[in-house]
């Protein structure tokens, strides 16, 4: 057992339980919570994936940013408690264990694409020393004309949220 | 004892931790101590004069005021998020010193060769922003959790000001790392070693002056201080999102202010103002003395004061600063301490510059309206940052044909 | 060099991603809904940069990754703000009372 090992069980558990209690949580303030203690699970596992930058920007943006986002506007909407009714039949007898299915599905395929991918289990993939550089020159080199798109994007978005949010004065 | 010797960093790192974490929550202790002082002699008035010696041991007596008062719990509060929000405050406000480096040397303590910083991280920079943007997250929930008008208002508007000035707060940056290359906090301040002229040092501050202002600003208004407090005012606001905590959660939120304070100010000391680099020529060997000097005269003004001018308990109080003084600077005085103190001691003294420059402008400017505030990060602060990030890559790019 | 297997890492993100869409379809808060679209773009995320250490050499994945983040944070904004209009609208948050186009 070594200390990775031992590092990835711990994250894993608190991403999945934090994954259930976004789930089982009533108040959609609690569930924002359990999203945030997922997000910041899985930067810990961008760390130990050895992509630092990665797991930075996932802290930055995700975890400071979209999700202080969610939990100012579920104040402003003061969302309270979710109803408590039940399934529906169809969605206690047919939706439920297809979703379950579906889990199930994802999990066998996807540990079987590991062994598909392309080879390195040697070295942890680095071109260089610096990983952050790598990913500069990748990004402002070539995948540079969808940097400038994002930016689009972005500007996009501003402008959108911007108009729909406003009030009919 | 094989634990020690199996896991060698890990004991090294949690005994630094635990040094680190003693010596900071004194320094936030009397960082309160020094405000009051500053800000009562800014209003022609004296400060805390009679718990102690020239009130010196008026944090301990607050201290023990917030473990003493009631603790209230409004009733149809968030239980689980109200008290969660100001440890979350605290415990994030405390983790950023992980990150900064206090000094270049490297020590050896239990066989293990460390420096004197906690950690190293070649992106320790982004960390750094990191935190400070999640502990927005503290104000939030505080606000929302009490279940009342005026912290909701308060931890709302609160939230919308830090969320907005960690955007030119983050921009006015990217400056130093274009001209330094890296992001790592070590090597920024290795890039600002050298002279111009012999004499000026090469520090961030001369090149980025506008960064520099932009970037202090942009604390202030970060830290959630005066001018830009209105969130948190009395007169505004009730005490807007901490009215309805009390003694200890209440204590917590108002250490993880001063301990923001404290995390921005040595933040800006690297980035801008050298770091642990000390501005006297490297040839000389004098500096080397200046902090063991500096302490024991220190010592000796306040024997001085014990002897002739105090009187009673105050007496007895003074003389084990001051003995404590002595013996510090005679420490300091030792051969093989005396360069391993020389780093830690600029940078102590460039982050007490800073920080009386945040009490200053405390005790001086009046408050902001929030949508003055407003309108002056996104409107002013953000084109500046911008346009000194366009003029810096230009430089940069021309001097490096 | 790699301690932890990458099909741990995929095996996780299967998992989260799953539940994303368990919360998606089960939930009947609009905010709620929006939340778990995060956490499928999360789980992927995750998936991205577990085969991204597998490929070795060159960072495509982490780039994808960026994008991703970049694009998920619009998202968020924008479909806040369309929640915001429609909660407005229709003064519930709960997704069944949003049925006008229902037949």
């Amino acid at each position: 057992m070594t200390l990775p090992l031992i590092m990835f069980f711990a994250c894993a558990a608190i991403a999945a339980i934090g994954a259930l209690l976004v789930i089982f949580l009533r108040e959609p303030i609690h569930s924002a919570l359990a999203l945030i203690l997922v997000m910041v699970s899985l930067a810990v596992l961008y760390l130990l994936l050895g992509a630092e930058f990665i797991a930075a920007v996932q802290i930055i943006v995700y975890a400071g940013a979209i999700m202080v986002l969610f939990i100012i506007v579920i104040m402003l909407l003061n969302a309270g408690e979710e109803e408590r009714t039940n399934l529906s039949k169809m969605a206690r007898y047919a939706g439920l264990p297809l979703g379950i299915f579906l889990t199930l599905d994802l999990v066998y395929w996807l540990s079987h694409a590991a062994h598909a991918a392309p080879a390195a289990t040697g070295a942890v993939g680095t071109v260089g020393a610096d990983p952050t550089r790598d990913l500069a020159f990748l990004l402002f080199r070539s995948y540079l004309f969808p940097f400038e798109i994002t930016s689009i994007v972005i500007l996009i978005a501003l402008l959108g949220a911007l108009v729909l949010a406003k009030r009919d004065s | 004892m094989e634990f020690v010797a199996q896991h060698p960093i890990l004991v090294v790192s949690i005994v630094k931790i635990v040094v680190l974490l003693f010596v900071l929550m004194t320094a936030l202790a009397y960082l309160t101590w020094f405000e009051r002082k500053v800000v009562a002699r800014i209003q022609s008035r004296l400060g805390p004069l009679y718990v102690g010696a020239h009130g010196l041991l008026q944090p301990l007596a607050d201290g023990l005021k917030f473990l003493f008062k009631e603790d209230l719990t409004p009733p149809a509060s968030d239980k689980f998020v109200y008290i969660l929000a100001p440890f979350l405050a605290l415990s994030l406000a405390l983790t950023t010193l992980a990150l900064i480096p206090f000094g270049p040397a490297t020590l050896t303590i239990l066989g293990q060769s460390t420096n004197l910083g906690i950690t190293n991280s070649s992106i320790g920079l982004l960390f750094v922003f990191a935190i400070t943007s999640v502990g927005v997250y503290g104000v939030a929930l505080a606000g929302w959790s009490s279940n009342s008008k005026y912290p909701l208002l308060g931890g709302l508007r609160a939230s919308a000001q830090m969320v907005s000035y960690e955007v030119s707060l983050t921009l006015s940056v990217v400056g130093v790392v274009l001209l330094a290359g890296t992001l790592n906090l070590n090597d920024l301040i290795y890039a600002q070693s050298g002279r111009w002229f012999h004499y000026i040092p090469r520090w961030n501050v001369i090149p980025q002056i506008v960064g520099f202002i932009c970037y202090f600003i942009s604390a202030i208004a970060e830290t959630n201080r005066v001018p830009f407090d209105l969130p948190e005012a009395e007169t505004e606001l009730v005490a807007g999102f901490h009215t309805e905590y009390s003694s200890f959660k209440f204590a917590m939120f108002f250490m993880a202010e001063y301990a923001n304070m404290i995390t921005v100010s040595c933040l800006a000391t690297i980035l801008f103002l050298g770091g642990w680099l000390s501005p006297l020529s490297s040839a000389w060997r004098w500096p080397l003395y200046l902090p063991g000097a500096l302490l024991l005269i220190g010592g000796v003004a306040l024997v001085y004061d014990t002897v002739i001018l105090q009187r009673g308990i105050a007496r007895i109080q003074l003389a084990v600063i001051s003995s404590i003084a002595l013996a510090l600077g005679a420490i300091c005085l030792i051969p093989s301490v005396m360069p391993i103190v020389q780093g830690p001691f600029w940078f102590l003294l460039k982050v007490v510059f800073l920080l009386f420059f945040y009490v200053w402008t405390r005790g001086t400017l009046p408050r902001f309206r929030y949508d003055q505030l407003m309108d002056f990060g996104w409107k002013f602060l953000l084109p500046v940052a911008l346009a000194n990030l366009v003029v810096t890559s230009f430089v940069v790019l021309v001097l490096n044909r | 060099m790699n301690a932890v297997p990458t099909s741990y890492f995929l095996i996780l993100s299967a998992i989260l991603f799953g539940l994303g869409v368990i919360a998606f379809v089960f939930k009947r808060n609009i905010i709620t809904i929006l939340m778990a679209i995060e956490l499928m773009l999360n789980a992927v995320n995750l998936a991205f940069v577990a085969f991204d250490r597998a490929n070795g050499g060159v960072h495509n994945g982490w780039v994808f990754v960026f994008f991703v983040i970049v694009v998920a944070a619009a998202e968020a904004a924008v479909g806040l703000a369309v929640a915001i209009t429609v909660i407005r609208n229709r003064q519930s948050l709960n997704v069944e009372d949003m049925n006008l186009l229902k037949f």
